[in-house]
C-alpha cells in the first residue's frame, strides 16, 4: 500500500472524528462528503492496475457520496431549518471519548481477524472504526439529518471493509455503490418522512392545547 | 567541532532569546491577515522592557505565594526548556523520564499560578484559575500521550532520545502518519497551554471570558514581564518539539549540524508565531463549554498515533 492511500485513510479516520465532535450540522454534512471523496479516490490508490473498471467505480462513487448525497442532506436541512444538534443522547466529549476506545478496539480486534491480508494492514481498522462510529452517530443522535450521516458513515464503512476483497470480488464494490442508490432513497424517505411526522406532533400538541 | 553541550547552550541561548519573538509573529499575521499594518513582531521585547523598567505594586491581601509565583512560573518553565533537545540533537539536561520532568515542570509553573490567583482572594481570578485548572486537566493527558507515542517509537523516556535520537529518523516511513498525528495533536495542545485563540483570547480584557490573562491581573512590573516572558518561552520550546517531530531529516554532526539544527528552530518559530495567527485570523474563540471537547479533540489526534504506533 502506498503512503498516499495511508494518508487517505487516516483522512478518513479524521472526519469521522469530525462528525463524531461537531454539532453543526452543516459541518457534519461538509465531513461526510468529504469522506465520501476521499472513498472514491481509495480504489485507486489501493489497488496498483488502473482499469476502466476501477477508474468507473471511482467516479461512480465520489459522484454518489462526495455530490449527490450531501446535496440533498443540505437540501433537507435547509428544508426543515434545523441548524444544529440539540440534545444528543450521549454529549459529544463522551462521543470523541467513545470514539477513541473504538478506534483503540478496531485495531486491535483488526489483526484477529481471519483475513488474508497483502497489503492492506490499515484497510481493515479503519474500515472497522468508520463502521463503530457511524453505528455510534446512528444511536446516540436524535435528529433525523445527524442519523442519515450516521448511517453513511456505516455504509462508508462497509464499502472500505469491500476494498480490501475487491481485487478478488469486484462485484461486491458494485454491490455497496448500488446501496449507496438505496441509501439515497432511504434519506429522501426518512427525512420526508421525519418532518412530516415533527410537523403533524407540532401541530396535534396544538390542537389538544386547544381543546383543553 | 562543537560538543553536544556547547550546541546545546547555543541552542538554549537562542531559544531564549528568540521565543518572544513568537507572540509578535502571531500578532502581526493576524494584522496583515485583517488588513491592519498591526505593531511591530518586536513588541513583546518592548512591553518586556517597559514592564522591567516600572515598580511593583502588590495588594495588600496577597502574602509570599503571590510574590514567589512568578519566579517559579519563570524557572520551571526554563527548566523544562534546557530538557528539551531544541536543535534536534541533545538536551542541556538530559535522563531516564525527563519527558514526565518536562511535563511536570509546565505543571509546577501552571500551578504556582493559580495559587497566586486564588493569593489574591479575586473572585474573577479565582474564577480565571478554576478554568485554567478544568482545561488544564484535558490538555495534560494528551500531552502525555503524544510523548508516549514518541518514547514508544524510540523505546526510550527521555526527550533527547525521543528527539534527538535516532529512532525518529530511522523509523520514518513506517511511523510518519502517528509522527504526523503527534505534531497535530501537539499543536492543537499549545493553543490550549499557551492560552491562545480557540481556548482564549489574549487580546481580550473581558474579565468574564478571560481564562489565562484573568489569572494575571494583579501581577505587575518586573512579576508581569516574567509570566508573559514564561508563556513566550513555553511557546517557544512546543514549536521545537513540534517541529522536532515532524523534521525527520537527521542533524549531521559538527558545526554544519549545530546550524541545520538552529535554522530549523528559528523556522519552527516562524512556522508556529504564523501558524497561531492564521488559527487566529480565520476563527473565533470557543464557547467555554466547548473548549473541553476542542482539547480532548487534539488529544484523540495523539491516541490514534499512539494506537497506529502500537499495532
Amino acid at each position: 500500500m502506498t503512503s498516499l492511500a495511508q494518508l487517505t485513510l487516516l483522512l478518513v479516520v479524521l472526519t469521522d472524528f469530525a462528525v463524531l465532535a461537531t454539532s453543526r450540522l452543516s459541518a457534519c454534512i461538509r465531513a461526510i462528503a468529504f469522506q465520501g471523496l476521499l472513498l472514491g479516490i481509495l480504489p485507486l490508490l489501493v489497488h496498483a492496475d488502473v482499469s476502466v473498471h476501477a477508474v468507473g467505480l471511482a467516479a461512480g462513487t465520489a459522484i454518489i457520496k462526495a455530490g449527490i448525497l450531501p446535496w440533498f442532506l443540505r437540501r433537507a436541512i435547509r428544508e426543515a431549518a434545523v441548524r444544529r444538534e440539540v440534545e444528543p443522547l450521549v454529549g459529544y466529549m463522551a462521543s470523541t471519548l467513545l470514539g477513541s476506545a473504538a478506534l483503540a478496539i478496531a485495531f486491535a480486534v483488526a489483526h484477529a481477524l481471519p483475513l488474508h491480508l497483502v497489503e492492506t494492514d490499515l484497510l481493515v481498522p479503519v474500515a472497522l472504526v468508520t463502521v463503530m462510529i457511524g453505528l455510534i452517530i446512528l444511536i446516540t443522535r436524535t435528529k433525523a439529518v445527524t442519523q442519515v450521516v450516521g448511517y453513511l458513515m456505516l455504509e462508508n464503512g462497509i464499502y472500505l471493509f469491500g476494498l480490501t476483497q475487491s481485487e478478488r470480488v469486484p462485484f461486491l464494490v458494485e454491490i455497496g455503490v448500488l446501496l449507496d442508490v438505496f441509501v439515497g432513497v432511504f434519506i429522501m424517505g426518512i427525512v420526508v418522512f421525519h418532518i412530516n411526522r415533527e410537523f403533524d406532533s407540532i401541530s396535534a400538541a396544538r390542537l389538544t392545547a386547544l381543546r383543553e | 567541532m562543537p560538543n553536544d553541550t556547547t550546541s546545546a547552550v547555543i541552542a538554549l541561548a537562542i531559544t531564549l532569546i528568540g521565543a518572544p519573538i513568537i507572540p509578535g509573529l502571531a500578532a502581526r499575521t493576524k494584522a496583515m491577515m485583517t488588513g491592519r499594518r498591526g505593531s511591530p513582531i518586536w513588541q513583546l521585547y518592548a512591553d518586556l522592557a517597559k514592564l522591567g523598567r516600572r515598580g511593583v505594586v502588590y495588594s495588600t491581601v496577597t502574602t509570599w505565594v503571590f510574590r514567589l509565583a512568578p519566579i517559579v512560573v519563570l524557572v520551571a518553565t526554563c527548566v523544562a526548556a534546557s530538557l528539551v533537545p531544541l536543535d534536534g540533537r541533545k538536551a542541556l539536561l538530559r535522563f531516564s523520564g525527563d519527558a514526565i520532568a518536562f511535563a511536570y515542570l509546565l505543571a509546577l509553573g501552571r500551578f504556582a499560578t493559580v495559587l497566586a490567583a486564588l493569593d489574591t482572594g479575586s473572585s474573577f481570578e479565582g474564577m480565571g484559575a478554576s478554568r485554567e485548572v478544568t482545561f488544564a486537566s484535558v490538555v495534560e493527558p494528551g500531552v502525555f500521550v503524544g510523548l508516549a507515542t514518541l518514547g514508544v517509537i524510540a523505546r526510550d523516556s527521555s526527550l533527547s532520545v525521543m528527539l534527538g535520537g535516532t529512532a525518529l529518523r530511522t523509523a520514518s516511513a513506517a511511523t510518519a502518519p502517528s509522527l504526523v498525528m503527534v505534531a497535530m495533536s501537539l499543536f492543537a495542545l499549545v493553543l490550549a497551554e499557551c492560552a491562545r485563540v480557540p481556548v482564549d483570547d489574549p487580546a481580550t480584557h473581558l474579565e468574564l471570558t478571560m481564562v489565562h490573562e484573568v489569572m494575571i491581573l494583579d501581577t505587575s512590573g518586573p512579576d508581569l514581564a516574567m509570566m508573559l516572558y514564561a508563556n513566550a518561552l513555553k511557546l517557544g520550546v512546543f514549536s521545537a518539539i513540534i517541529v522536532d517531530v515532524l523534521i525527520a531529516a537527521p542533524r549531521a554532526a559538527g558545526w554544519v549540524g549545530a546550524a541545520t539544527g538552529i535554522a530549523i528552530l528559528l523556522g519552527g518559530f516562524a512556522v508556529v508565531g504564523i501558524g497561531i495567527g492564521i488559527v487566529e485570523s480565520v476563527m473565533a474563540r470557543l464557547r467555554l463549554p466547548k473548549v473541553p471537547l476542542y482539547i480532548a479533540g487534539g488529544g484523540a489526534l495523539a491516541l490514534f498515533g499512539l494506537i497506529l504506533v502500537l499495532r
